[in-house]
């Protein structure tokens, strides 16, 4: 579904990403686990065309989006959760989602809705409060929620689990496995806790200082030795 | 509060000492061209009373400070007594201050108190619902007040000027809103497009002697056009660079008006322009050939106060249109979009809107209300010229967006009212009165930060509030 091959990202003189070449399948749920600074959130802003790649080219669905302006992409089914959560703080939960469902058809408005808060029992009983004044948890899930309303085949996650309690960071995780094998939402998350996320996943891949350095199922790399040296030491929340 | 009286006594001291030595040259001398030369008058008498006045203010602000709220309440409330009896004292402006000395020492006494019952009410359930039904109440109040206020006895003819003039700004403000509070772009150059409005109706009346209710929508067309035309080279700035770039575009407008003399008249300015018409009847005691006046059509007499109620109509109508337009457009993608760019830019594209429209399209709309009235202020001056278009009148009609609490409908009209209507109120204090001016804008700024009405009303509510017990 998405294809990233040769990608190199800059910004100003300094190179980000260093000719990045990755696959994500229909249905699939994706990681891309790795260091502070080693290009993940780069490259999945990259797939959203800010900043642009300056050489290589990113497919969706066999065609090239390398060159689209980001709410171009958005609009070809791809959802994305930024970092940092970013919903919209002076606005109520409700017009969140309603931001969220800007491009889908109204008919499926209160369908996407009532599915939604569903998943997220937490945003029905916050649904008249600002964005602003909700937990970090809430406003993950509302993050999300937001994503989904427009009915995304590909989600973009960059990393749901920051600043979380681990119990909700679960339960997060516990969504994010729902909206792929309920919904059928493609997934590729970004993640820095690569334990939830590999265990997760179908495949992953590892990006150290902006390349590829390894990648296979989840299941693989939960055993390689590497990624426990540098990223699981501890690391079992 | 005995051990601490001396402390506060010489700090009340001090200040009235410093006041004293600045006053001593500004205040207490004034100097005066009586033909052979210049002569000094004395006015210690004033320098006297306001350094007594700023002792006990100082005092009495203390007081309040430390809680002891009988005594300063009891200073303040002397204070203001003696600046109302009538003592004879050598200006009405020292009346004033004293005055003022007392209230600030009043309400700074009450303020604590205020403050927590506030909060408290604020965060009851009933408290909330009855801000609620309050505020709806009020707009509909302040409402039935202005479409009556012309059979009031209020309605001489300098009152009606005052409201007339107040409700231009009302519309600007409203209109400026959907840029800066809706969308949160800084446009400090709102005044181009009144311009625009206001010269697209001053030509075509008396190049081609279009009527107003004619011209009125071109000249809304033409303005949005003027809006996009900025809206485009400005697309990629935010907040500082952004005013800045406005504010360069809104002198533009006013220099190209100054200077192209044969479209504009230039400085000159256009003269003649005619009034608005209703149903072809012109409001004037003779009519051209070929038309008649409002009096002749109504078989009524001729009176100069029924221009000024038609005006005052036609403003009110306007303004109430941009406001209607703004509560309903909210509700619509187009707006929620504007005020979810206003949040947060890089969410609004992750969610594919089109920042790029959804700016021009504020500019626009905005730039159209701007005409519109620009053309309503030409039909009302008859004359205009790139005076009355200077920076001044971005920044006033900015000032009440902002100090109305950004986003907030009701905050500008209260905004518009203080910041249009007190001057105009205050101009028996003569020069002072922009001091008065500032000290209300000074205090907004420390009371209220966020703007009169800082509270951002959702555009849709799911759950009824419940009423109280």
């Amino acid at each position: 579904m998405l294809e990233v091959r040769g990608v190199a990202t800059f910004y100003g003189a300094i190179q980000a990403l260093h000719g990045v070449d990755l696959d994500v399948a229909k249905g699939e749920i994706v990681t891309l686990i790795g260091a502070n600074g080693a290009g993940k959130s780069t490259l999945l802003m990259t797939v959203c065309g800010n900043p642009r790649a300056r050489s290589g080219t990113i497919k969706l669905d066999g065609q090239d989006i390398t060159h689209l302006p980001t709410h171009q992409i958005v609009r070809r089914g791809v959802a994305q959760v930024p970092e940092g959560r970013r919903i919209f703080p002076r606005m109520t939960v409700f017009e969140n989602l309603q931001m969220g469902a800007t491009l889908g058809d109204p008919a499926h408005f209160q369908h996407d809705l009532d599915r939604v808060l569903e998943m997220f029992p937490r945003l029905a009983e916050r649904r008249d409060q600002r964005g602003g004044t909700l937990s970090g948890g809430e406003q993950q899930m509302l993050a999300i929620g937001r994503a989904l309303m427009s009915r995304p085949r590909l989600l973009l996650l960059d990393e749901p689990s920051l600043g979380l309690a681990p119990l909700i960071v679960r339960q997060i995780f516990e969504a994010i496995r729902r909206i792929a094998r309920e919904e059928g939402v493609t997934i590729f998350l970004v993640e820095q806790n690569a334990f939830h996320a590999l265990r997760l996943a179908d495949r992953g891949y590892v990006l150290v200082n902006g390349r590829v350095r390894l990648s296979g199922t989840g299941r693989e790399l939960l055993a390689n030795q590497e990624v426990r040296a540098a990223y699981l030491e501890g690391g079992h929340a | 509060m005995g051990d601490r009286l001396p402390a506060l006594l010489k700090d009340s001291a001090l200040t009235a000492l410093m006041a004293a030595a600045l006053g001593l040259f500004i205040v207490g001398f004034q100097t005066r061209d009586i033909g052979q030369g210049l002569f000094f008058d004395y006015q210690f008498v004033d320098l006297g009373i306001a350094v007594v006045t700023i002792f006990f203010g100082r005092l009495g602000l203390h007081l309040a400070a430390m809680g002891l709220k009988w005594p300063s309440f009891a200073l303040g409330t002397v204070l203001g007594a003696v600046g109302a009896s009538p003592l004879k004292m050598p200006s009405t402006f020292l009346h004033w201050f004293v005055v003022i000395a007392g209230v600030l020492i009043i309400l700074r006494t009450i303020w604590p108190w205020a403050n927590a019952a506030l909060a408290k009410a604020r965060h009851s359930e009933r408290g909330r619902a009855m801000g609620q039904r309050g505020a709806k109440w009020f707009g509909a109040i302040l409402l039935i007040a202005a479409v009556l206020l012309p059979f009031t006895p209020f309605a001489d003819q300098k009152n009606m000027d005052l409201a007339v003039l107040i409700l231009t700004y009302v519309m600007l403000g409203w209109g400026l809103n959907i840029v800066v509070g809706l969308a949160g772009l800084l446009d400090l150059g709102y005044v181009a497009f009144y311009a625009v409005g206001a010269y697209s109706y001053a030509l075509l009346s008396t190049q081609f002697g279009l009527n107003f209710w004619t011209v009125l929508p071109l000249a809304g067309m033409f303005a949005a056009t003027f809006g996009l035309l900025l809206g485009f080279p400005v697309l990629r700035l935010r907040g500082d660079y952004l005013a800045i770039v406005t504010m360069g575009f809104g002198e533009i407008i006013r220099l190209v008006l100054l200077n192209w003399v044969d479209l504009s008249n230039g400085p000159a300015g256009i003269g003649g322009i005619p009034g608005p018409t209703l149903f072809g009847a012109v409001f004037a005691e003779t009519a051209p050939p070929g038309q008649q006046t409002f009096a002749q059509m109504m078989n009524i007499p001729f009176s100069s106060n029924q221009r000024l109620i038609y005006l005052y109509y036609i403003i009110l109508l306007l303004a109430l249109v941009t406001n209607f337009f703004t509560q309903r457009i909210r509700r619509l993608p187009v707006g929620r979009a504007w005020e979810a760019l206003r949040e947060d830019e890089t969410a609004c594209k992750a969610l594919g809107i089109n920042p790029t429209n959804t700016k021009l399209t504020a500019f626009a709309v905005g730039a159209m209300f701007a005409g519109f009235a620009g053309s309503f202020f030409a039909a009302k001056q008859r004359f205009i010229s790139p005076e009355s278009f200077t920076f001044i009148e971005s920044a006033i009609i900015l000032s009440i967006v902002v100090l109305g609490g950004m986003g907030s409908q009701i905050g500008v009209v209260l905004a518009a009212v203080l910041l249009i209507g007190l001057p105009e109120w205050f101009r028996d204090l003569g020069a002072y009165r922009m001091i008065v001016f500032g000290l209300a804008m000074v205090l907004i700024m420390v009371f209220r930060p966020r703007g009169l009405i800082a509270h951002r009303e959702p555009s849709v509510r799911l759950h009824p509030v419940r009423a109280g017990p």
